[in-house]
This record gives structure tokens, C-alpha cells and sequence, in this order.
């Protein structure tokens, strides 16, 4: 895709592979993974930042894909939905997403995933209130949420007991 | 998770497997429109209008095509004249007519949004720039925004050539005037002990879904058309942009993707042709995905509403007459859902004396489209508030009142011939019987309110095909585009009649030439109506196993019987021992080739679906913000194939109709141009907003199907913004006529009540 304008240089982790490439400066991350790197599973639901579909976690937080510029990953470390599974073997959280029906159009589900590992990634408990609130910034529309509330509650519970 | 089944008689169907599409849609490998990319692809983009309601005078497009890297530019004229005539697409009438000039207008632009041309161009940054390059000289008109505007005398008129039959030659908006009558209204009230009068208004809503429209078209040489998208029907994409194209259907080949959301939202077209007329032109594939902003402007919400209701009931709580007008938004075209809603409207309840008068009226707002049971909830609101008010004139509790006039096996519809065998009165009592109906609501400004919904449900036409392949596994393909849970319902289903586990049967939705002929995935219709297809396919297979079977046997095939996957003689022979179908399926090349197993149907028997929602509530009498405590829904489901996924739906179109009811709403200024056009402002339910919502299935088989399946995937919508007004009347005591019953809405009432309160008191002193 040729884009007019300026291109920077830039060289980052994503899944960990390291990537060097030219890019637009005012292509976002999203569009920069989902265009050039293949990477379709981030998706694209209001290039907003309120849907929170385009969650990817960029050195250890989770963070808005679409409204961080593909420039600013410059060295940074990035994590989308494809680097969960290790050796196709599915992360608890995508395990418990598939167990507990905890998707419908799976269209914001990656975005959910990547909240949710970064919240599991913090040592989150599993009470509900605190896992709704961590949830709020990703919208679902049709599911009513139950479903992804328990997948994660199940996953940081076991979680918190391999701790103890 | 542990397998329960609801019905014993079953070994697959009632169990919750996981769903087939689940890991695909876990690790990021479910392909939706905007993932598709092919090799030279350009991307295009769509100019719309800046105003409400305005006239053409000119395009100019040649500065945008000097751009570099701009490839194309369409505008109307690209576009051939569709025929002026009704047709029916899935759940909404559409007239391809207007349904062109919806997609590119020609001598108007009828609100803010409106398409006017499209450009593609090696990027979508270049061809967002080339937007900006197109002169447009418009003449401003004054818009009509709402259907009082657009319906009092000397309204500004948005389509000349817009007729009704009542007034004749004369120019208007209205498009319809339905009118539905039973008894003697007047004689009704007059028997009445008690009579509710009141007047609502609903605002336009969106469906909201999560995935933005999309669309690739890659037009050949040979003038056969591919396109891909996110779409509830390929097939109606196939028909649609054929006839707004002006090409035979057989031209055009529709590739449905994975469907990010669609609510009824994704029946129609709007970037589909667009894709094609692009790709004819520059001969190479193009690519539109809308912004969130085009998807709010210029996509179809649902109607927003104006809404009389006049009942009277007898002290002892018999509803005797009640009396509806309703004028619900076309947007700028004809067909709102406002002939549903007359026929949804009063459907939960025996009425001996009504009159329905409908009104579908055009405003410079954007065309609607289906919403999961279209226009059912907007008259939900209406009508169930006032039973709930007489209720409590009455002195009755609400569910006793619905029970009492509630419609059963036998009861006269609006429309058609009486119920086969429904479950609304059993709704009712399974709300009834509830934990959370039995428990105590205490508290200051806390209140519980009920509310009941009706939806027809689907029928239609829809095709299967199973596939008994070499191992013994098998693949079932329809042609319904899977949103909400349907592929895993198609599997269990042939599971269940072939007697295969679950696993071993794929589910696949095909593509508009690799299946026949199947009608939109809405009206609740796929597990009904495609499932019954695929129920007839597998047994179609199931048939052709056991004639395989009696080849190698040497015996008659009706002396062949399949039980649980196993091929065996009814009576015991020697040497003819018991074949599994696996062992059966290495045999097919040797006795006849591969087995099909084909079906179509045109599915008539559907069954209707009725709901009944409880819901509490705690007000903030200060700001008005409501905060839910509990929600259950009790849903007659007829038979629930998988019951997670029918919970799913039933959860979804709660958590829908709450936001619907709580805070959705298009809010357009006096110029009618749209404010709120992201999801900061347009704001739905979040999971803070939303409590667990409690799912009760009431499984009433529906006689007309063979597994007694009725659709599940709408009525649930219906109730929860009434429930929410009769509980926000019993927490602070004001009754909302206007949705959404947002903070600054129900605010106003409190402090109106509060007002009124302190001059009768200040009256009194």
C-alpha cells in the first residue's frame, strides 16, 4: 500500500519476531499490522479508542491500537492475539473463552483477550466487580458480557490458586 | 464444561458443545470482510453529504481524478434507473428504486451522510484526499426531521414522486397508512372501568455492532462479478446490488465472511455495488470499510417513533378496547418496521375491540434497516407501560393481568389465523415463579418492573447439504451466514440424526454459487427454517447410508435400520454383522460413489416467540441515572438446540433493549445534522452497565417444526424498555413516556414530579 507522505524507519518485537520496516508516520499501529504484517486479528471497530477491538498489549500494557501511530512501537515490544497460543497450545484464556461460550461474532474477541491477559498478567484477583471494571473499556454487543466475565473470573482464580 | 441435556430423548441436541467457528475467532484466524487483501487491490471511499436535505445542482470530479494514485471516481450517473416497485427482502420491504438512490444520490441528498460518490485509489489515505477534491453545488432544503415535521401540512416534501392512496395526487411523506380493526372501539371503552390514555416518543436507535460495513468487488473481464463482505444474507447482496447495478443475478457471486455483528443491520447493501462499479473501472479489485461515523450517518438504524395508546380494562381486569397511531421513521425512504409494530403491538393479549392505525413516514435521516425484532420494542414500550398501569389502576399485579388476557393455543392474532400451541402465558409464570419475582425489593428509590414482548419469527426459504465423507465424518454447508451460535445448531442437528459425535461433523457456510438459494439470516428463521433443511438432509444421507448399507448386505434398505452412527439389520443374519458408518463410508466408492444428503425448503409452521422480562432498579434521584440490580428474562424457546448459545441470545437482546432504553439515541440538531456520530457519544451497555442477566428457556415445542425449534434470536429486545419504565415508576414514582429514559430525561421528570408536588403542597397550606 503506498501512502503519501512521510516514512520513518522502524524496528520493533511483535510476537517475538523482530520487524524493521518503512512506514507512513501517520499510519497507526493497527493499520500497520493489519495491512503490512498480515496480522488481521487485531480488529477495527471505531478507530476511536472506545471499542477497544484493537487491544494489543505494547511493552506489558494494554494499549489502543488505533490510536497509537505505528512510529511510536519504535523499539517497543508488541503482543496481538496471534502470539498468545505457544506451540499451538491455546493460553488459559482462550481456552476458557472457548469453555464458558464467552463469544458469539468473536469479532471483539481478541480485544477482550488482550484486556484480559493483560489484567491476568498483573495479578489481577478474581472478584467480578474488579474484573467488570477492568472490562469496561472493551465493548460486546451481543453477548451481555456473562459469559466473558466468568471465562476470566475461572482463569485468574486458578490463577491466584497455583500462587498460593 | 459438564454436557446437560434438556431433553432426554436427545443424545446430541440439548448438550453445549463448543462451538465449531470458537477457535478460529480465539487465536485471530476468523476472516471478516475487512481481512480480505488481494494483489493489486485499491481502496476506496465514499463522499456524503454535508446537509440533511438538499438539492444537486452539480459534481464536478476531475480535480479528484488528477490526484495521483486516484484511479476512479463514481457518482449516480455510473448507476443504471432500478425498477419502482416493493419487493421483499428478509424482514424489511425494499424498493430498488430508492434503494439506488440510497446507495448514490441523484438529484438529492436526503440527509446527513448520504452517499454521493465513491473514489478508489491506491490508498485509503489518497482516496480520502480525493474526497475532499469533488465540487458539489448544493441548494440547502429545510429538512423534516421527525414524523410530526414531516407529517403537518406544507412539510418540506423529500421525494416528488411519493403518492399514498389515501391522499390521491397529492405530494407527502407519508408512504403507508396501515389500519387494523377488530369489534366496536368505542363500545369497548364505553364497558371500561378504567382507561389509560398516553403518548410516546422513541428515538432512532442503532444496532451497533461491532464490525464496521465492508466490501470487496473484483470484477472480470467477463463481466462475472465476486464479492466479499460481512453480510446476514449473500444472497440478498447478490439480488440487491444486481438490481441497483442492472445485471442478472447470475453475474454476481456473493462470498460471505465471517459476520462481526449484524442485528438485522446487515440485510441490505450499501458499499457492495460501489465495490463492483469501482473495480470495473480500474480492473482492479477494490476494497470500502466504513468508519464508525459512516456506520452511525449512513447505515440503517431503526425507526424512531411516535406512539398513541388508549386501553380500558373492567375492575376485575379485563382488557375490553384499546385504541393505537403509531408513526414510526423511514428515514429517507419508505419502509419502516411501523406495519410489525401494529401487528406486535397489542399480539400478547385477547382484545375484543381495537383499532390500529400506522403511519410510515420519510425524514432526512438515513434509511432504516432491521433491528432484531424491527419494531417490535418501540411499541413494547408503549403498550406495556400502559398495562401496567392499568394493572395498577386495576389493583393487580402485572404478571396476573397479562396472564388473565393473555393469548394462548386457539387465541385470534391481529393478522392470520388464530396461535398454533405458544408459551407467553407460560413466560409469565415462569417470571412468576422465579427467585428473583419471589424476592423482596427494599430500599429508596428501588423499584421492580415487568414487561412481555412478542416477535412472528421467520420462515422462508433455505438450503443443506450433508456430506458423508471417506473417514466416516461429515460436512454439513448451508447458506446462512452464522450470528449468533448457527453452525454449531447445524452440526448437532445432523449430528443428532446421523448418530455421529458432534466433532466429527464440520458446518460450513457456503458462498451464492455453492448452495442453493437461501434467504437472509434474520426473523429468527436459521435454526428453524435452515435447520429443518439440514434436518431433511441429514435424513436424506441418513437414507442413503442404509441403501449402501442393504447393497452390501444383499438385503431391502427398509430392512436396514441407523441407530447412534451404527448400520445394522433389523433382524440379526449371520455374516452381516453391525457397520459403523465410518466402516460404511470405506465401502462408498465400491457401492455407488459419495453420498449427499440434499434438502430445500420453503419453511412454512414457524412458531412465534414471546418473552417476559423482570427487571429492578435503583434511581438516583439526583441525576437520574438508573443502575440495574437484577434481570431475568424468561423466553419460550421451543426446543433449545444448544442452550448456551439460545441464552446468548437472550442475553444479547436484553443487554440490546437496555441500552436501548437506558441511554441509545441519534441525536440530530436543527440543521439536522447528526451530533453524536463515534461510541463516545453513542454510547451502549458496557459491562459495568449491565448486570448478569438471568435466563429462564421455557422450552413449548412449536408443532411445526420436527424438533419443535421456534427462533429464538429476537423477541428478547422487546421487553426490557418497558420493564425499565414500570420499574423506574415504582422507584420514583414518575411514568416515562420518551426513551431513552436517559439521566438528563428522567432527571427532569423527578424534579417536573417533585415541582408539582411542592405547589399542591404550598396549594394545601
Amino acid at each position: 500500500m503506498s501512502t503519501p507522505g512521510f516514512h520513518q524507519r522502524i524496528r520493533f518485537s511483535i510476537n517475538g519476531r523482530i520487524v524493521e520496516r518503512e512506514v507512513p508516520v501517520r499510519q497507526t499501529l493497527a493499520d500497520f499490522i493489519r495491512d503490512a504484517l498480515g496480522l488481521t486479528a487485531t480488529r477495527l471497530g471505531c478507530e476511536h479508542g472506545v471499542c477497544g477491538a484493537c487491544t494489543v498489549i505494547v511493552d506489558g500494557a494494554s494499549v489502543r491500537a488505533c490510536l497509537m501511530l505505528a512510529v511510536q512501537a519504535d523499539g517497543a515490544e508488541v503482543r496481538t492475539v496471534e502470539g498468545l497460543a505457544q506451540d499451538d497450545e491455546l493460553s488459559p484464556l482462550q481456552k476458557a473463552f472457548l469453555d464458558h461460550h464467552a463469544l458469539q461474532c468473536g469479532f471483539c474477541t481478541s480485544g477482550f483477550l488482550m484486556t484480559a491477559t493483560d489484567l491476568a498478567a498483573h495479578g489481577a484477583g478474581s472478584n467480578e466487580t474488579e474484573i467488570r471494571e477492568a472490562l469496561s473499556g472493551n465493548l460486546c454487543r451481543c453477548t451481555g458480557y456473562a459469559n466473558l466475565v466468568d471465562a476470566i473470573a475461572a482463569v485468574l482464580k486458578e490463577q491466584a490458586a497455583k500462587r498460593e | 464444561m459438564e454436557a446437560t441435556t434438556s431433553n432426554g430423548k436427545f443424545k446430541v441436541i440439548g448438550t453445549r458443545p463448543i462451538r465449531h467457528d470458537g477457535i478460529d475467532k480465539v487465536i485471530g484466524r476468523a476472516k471478516y470482510g475487512a481481512d480480505y487483501a488481494f494483489p493489486g487491490m485499491l481502496f476506496g471511499k465514499v463522499l456524503r453529504s454535508p446537509h440533511a436535505h438538499a438539492r444537486i445542482k452539480s459534481i464536478k470530479t476531475d480535480k479528484a481524478l488528477k490526484l495521483p494514485g486516484v484511479k476512479a471516481v463514481v457518482t449516480a450517473a455510473d448507476l443504471p434507473e432500478a425498477a419502482n416497485r416493493l419487493e421483499q427482502a428478509g424482514e424489511m420491504a425494499i424498493n430498488p428504486h430508492y434503494l439506488s438512490m440510497n446507495i448514490l444520490a441523484r438529484d438529492k441528498v436526503l440527509y446527513d451522510g448520504h452517499a454521493i460518490a465513491a473514489v478508489a485509489a491506491t490508498s485509503p489515505h489518497i482516496a480520502e484526499e480525493a474526497l475532499k477534491l469533488i465540487e458539489v453545488d448544493y441548494e440547502v432544503l429545510e429538512p423534516a426531521m421527525t414524523v410530526d415535521a414531516a407529517m403537518k401540512p406544507g412539510a418540506p416534501i423529500l421525494l416528488p414522486d411519493l403518492r399514498n392512496r389515501e391522499e390521491g395526487d397529492k405530494q407527502t411523506n407519508v408512504a403507508q397508512h396501515y389500519q387494523f380493526k377488530r369489534g366496536d372501539v368505542e363500545a369497548g371503552f364505553r364497558a371500561a372501568d378504567y382507561v389509560v390514555e398516553r403518548e410516546f416518543n422513541t428515538a432512532m436507535v442503532h444496532q451497533g455492532y461491532i464490525e464496521p460495513h465492508n466490501a470487496v468487488g473484483i470484477y472480470n473481464a467477463d463481466g462475472q462479478a465476486t464479492i466479499y463482505c460481512s453480510t446476514q444474507g449473500a444472497f440478498d447482496v447478490r439480488s440487491l446490488s444486481a438490481q441497483v447495478l442492472g445485471v442478472p443475478v447470475g453475474k454476481i457471486k456473493v462470498v460471505p465472511a465471517e459476520i462481526g455483528g449484524g442485528f438485522g443491520g446487515k440485510t441490505t447493501i450499501y458499499l457492495e455495488p460501489l465495490s463492483v462499479l469501482l473495480s470495473k473501472k480500474t480492473g482492479h479489485p477494490v476494497k470500502l470499510v466504513m468508519t464508525r461515523s459512516e456506520v452511525l450517518r449512513a447505515s440503517g438504524p431503526t425507526s424512531g417513533s411516535k406512539i398513541k395508546v388508549k386501553m380500558g380494562a373492567t375492575r376485575d381486569g379485563k382488557i375490553v378496547a384499546a385504541q393505537v397511531w403509531m408513526a414510526y421513521e423511514a428515514g429517507a425512504f419508505p419502509g419502516s418496521p411501523v406495519g410489525a409494530g401494529a401487528m406486535t403491538i397489542l399480539a400478547p393479549y385477547t382484545i375484543e375491540n381495537l383499532q390500529i392505525d400506522a403511519y410510515d413516514v420519510v425524514v432526512n435521516r438515513p434509511k432504516t434497516a432491521a433491528y432484531r425484532a424491527p419494531g417490535a420494542s418501540n411499541a413494547a414500550m408503549a403498550s406495556e407501560t400502559v398495562i401496567d398501569e392499568l394493572a395498577e389502576k386495576c389493583g393487580i399485579d402485572p404478571l396476573d393481568l397479562r396472564i388473565q388476557n393473555g393469548v394462548k393455543e386457539g387465541s385470534p392474532q391481529v393478522v392470520g389465523p388464530p396461535f398454533r400451541r405458544i408459551g407467553f402465558i407460560e413466560t409469565c409464570e415462569a417470571i412468576k415463579n422465579s427467585d428473583h419475582y419471589k424476592s423482596p425489593l427494599s430500599g429508596p428509590y428501588r423499584g421492580r418492573g415487568v414487561a412481555s414482548g412478542f416477535w412472528f419469527n421467520a420462515g422462508m426459504q433455505s438450503s443443506a447439504t450433508v456430506n458423508i465423507h471417506t473417514d466416516g465424518t461429515a460436512s454439513v454447508v448451508t447458506g446462512s451466514p452464522d450470528i449468533g451460535g448457527s453452525r454449531a445448531s447445524m452440526a448437532m442437528i445432523t449430528a443428532e440424526v446421523l448418530g455421529l459425535p458432534v466433532t466429527d461433523v464440520r458446518p460450513l457456510v457456503a458462498d451464492t454459487d455453492s448452495i442453493g438459494h437461501t434467504d437472509v439470516t434474520g426473523g429468527s428463521r436459521v435454526t428453524f427454517a435452515t435447520g429443518m433443511a439440514v434436518y431433511e438432509a441429514a435424513q436424506d444421507a441418513a437414507r442413503q447410508l442404509r441403501e449402501r448399507a442393504a447393497k452390501v448386505w444383499e438385503v431391502k434398505p427398509e430392512d436396514v435400520e441407523l441407530h447412534d452412527g451404527v448400520l445394522s439389520l433389523k433382524e440379526k443374519a449371520e455374516g452381516k454383522a453391525p457397520m459403523t458408518i465410518k466402516e460404511m463410508a470405506t465401502k462408498l466408492a465400491r457401492t455407488g460413489g459419495p453420498i449427499i444428503g440434499r434438502a430445500s425448503v420453503n419453511a412454512r409452521g414457524v412458531g412465534p416467540a414471546f418473552a417476559t422480562t423482570c427487571v429492578d432498579v435503583e434511581v438516583d434521584p439526583d441525576t437520574g441515572k438508573v443502575q440495574i440490580l437484577r434481570c431475568t428474562i424468561a423466553q419460550d424457546v421451543g426446543k433449545a438446540i444448544h442452550p448456551s448459545y439460545v441464552e446468548g441470545q437472550m442475553q444479547g437482546g436484553t443487554a440490546q433493549g437496555i441500552g436501548w432504553g437506558l441511554n441509545e439515541e441519534y441525536f440530530y440538531d436543527q440543521k439536522g445534522i447528526l451530533r453524536n456520530t463515534g461510541l463516545l457519544d453513542y454510547r451502549m451497555p458496557t459491562c459495568l452497565d449491565l448486570p448478569l442477566i438471568e435466563t429462564i428457556l421455557v422450552e413449548v415445542p412449536n408443532p411445526g417444526h420436527p424438533l419443535g425449534v421456534r427462533g429464538v434470536g429476537e423477541v428478547s429486545i422487546v421487553p426490557p424498555p418497558a420493564a425499565l419504565a414500570n420499574a423506574i415508576y415504582r422507584a420514583v414514582g414518575v411514568r416515562m413516556t420518551e426513551t431513552p429514559m436517559s439521566p438528563p430525561r428522567l432527571l427532569k421528570a423527578i424534579l417536573k414530579k417533585r415541582a408539582a408536588e411542592e405547589t399542591q403542597s404550598a396549594a394545601a397550606d
